[in-house]
């Protein structure tokens, strides 16, 4: 049965995929094309400049482009609640041990090192974004301007961040046409 | 029982307004949900949600997921991880749903590939900030072994690729070490 399929599939996707985002890919990749056929490597190549350009993560974007292929909005369905039970129960799990346990000397102990790690790694991956952003085929000065300018915008005037995100792509719009 | 209405109706729709902009992984997602729910609402803690963050990191599945279900949870419990799930994937499900069929328009339009090129300078800009505030309430704790750990991370992960699920571990690792340094002295 289909639906089943799509779920048990992307359950797998939803279990495995340490790491996040682009880890989940070969996963995926193994899943739709290698044991199911159900893309081909440039229908795949497609969802991944798709998932690209769009919000959401690659994961759950796969989920539902691959259940609409095969077995329409059902599927999609199908294919969407498999990749996110993984996550419900493990975190789940997790967040129910943090909440209790949080308070203990060793847990606080082990946690505050973990934080400035944090930190880190979401800077890594602001800077990724930007080099490729900045660096991507010639290195484009207006984005650099339009990236300090959203910088002051937060901080100094506080400004809602998902305005910030959109005016940016509308500076660099209207930038292309004058 | 009416504030906890409240609370679950504000929790969906502030994660489905989220998770509707959360171009470029998970990070954005973890940086627009600090400001929301700890700068905004005061829903939770900057340490804790540091420590949401980590276990959003370290578990598997996609970050956006797990980042919601920590803090569904921390809000409602069960119920919270329900609705915060339900409105972290009702985005990318219609969207895709939606571009599946219109594929070919969207990947060649302009207007479309330019929003998105200056898009990604704005959310580089979000996480900046959100990486400043947090990173500089931690330097104030004055504890030498930050920027060690800061420092060390960033060349791991940017540098050498290492996996931030080991970065993860290792800092747990010097964490539980620490704890018993503590315990000796």
């Amino acid at each position: 049965m289909i639906y089943l399929q799509l779920f048990l599939s992307f359950l797998q996707v939803g279990a495995f995929s340490f790491g996040g985002g682009y880890a989940a890919m070969p996963l995926i990749k193994q899943q739709v094309i290698t044991a199911h056929h159900w893309l081909s490597v440039s229908e795949f190549t497609d969802l991944i400049s798709i998932s690209q350009m769009t919000p959401g993560p690659i994961a759950i974007n796969s989920a539902t482009f691959v259940g609409i292929k095969i077995a329409g909005i059902p599927g999609a369905l199908c294919a969407t609640i498999g990749c996110v039970l993984p996550s419900c129960i493990i975190v789940g799990i997790i967040s129910y041990f943090y909440i209790k346990y949080r308070h203990m000397d060793k847990l606080q102990s082990v946690l505050k090192m973990l934080r400035p790690a944090v930190v880190t790694l979401i800077a890594t991956a602001g800077v990724s974004i930007l080099t490729t952003a900045f660096f991507g085929e010639t290195f484009k000065i207006h984005l650099v301007v339009i990236f300090s300018l959203c910088v002051i915008l937060l901080t100094k005037y506080k400004w809602d961040p998902i305005l910030v995100m959109i005016l940016a792509g509308v500076m660099n719009t209207i930038y292309y046409f004058i | 029982m009416n504030t906890l209405k409240n609370k679950l109706v504000k929790l969906f729709f502030s994660t489905l307004y989220l998770s509707a902009f959360t171009f470029g992984g998970g990070y954005v997602i973890v940086s627009l949900m600090k400001k929301k729910f700890v700068d905004e609402y005061h829903w939770i803690e900057e340490d804790e949600m540091l420590d949401l963050v980590a276990i959003a990191q370290s578990a598997p599945g996609p970050i956006a997921v797990n980042g919601a279900i920590v803090v569904g949870y921390k809000m409602a419990g069960l119920l919270g991880i329900f609705i915060s799930v339900l409105a972290t994937i009702i985005p990318p499900f219609v969207i895709i749903s939606v571009i599946s069929i219109f594929y070919e328009i969207f990947k060649t339009n302009l207007i479309v590939s330019l929003m998105l090129e200056g898009m990604q300078a704005g959310v580089g800009a979000v996480i900046a900030s959100v990486c400043f505030t947090m990173g500089s309430g931690l330097l104030k704790e004055k504890n030498k072994l930050y920027p060690v750990i800061m420092i060390g991370a960033f060349i791991a992960n940017y540098i050498f690729n290492i996996n931030v699920m080991i970065v993860i571990i290792v800092c747990i690792m010097i964490g539980l070490l620490y704890s018993m340094k503590g315990v000796q002295s």
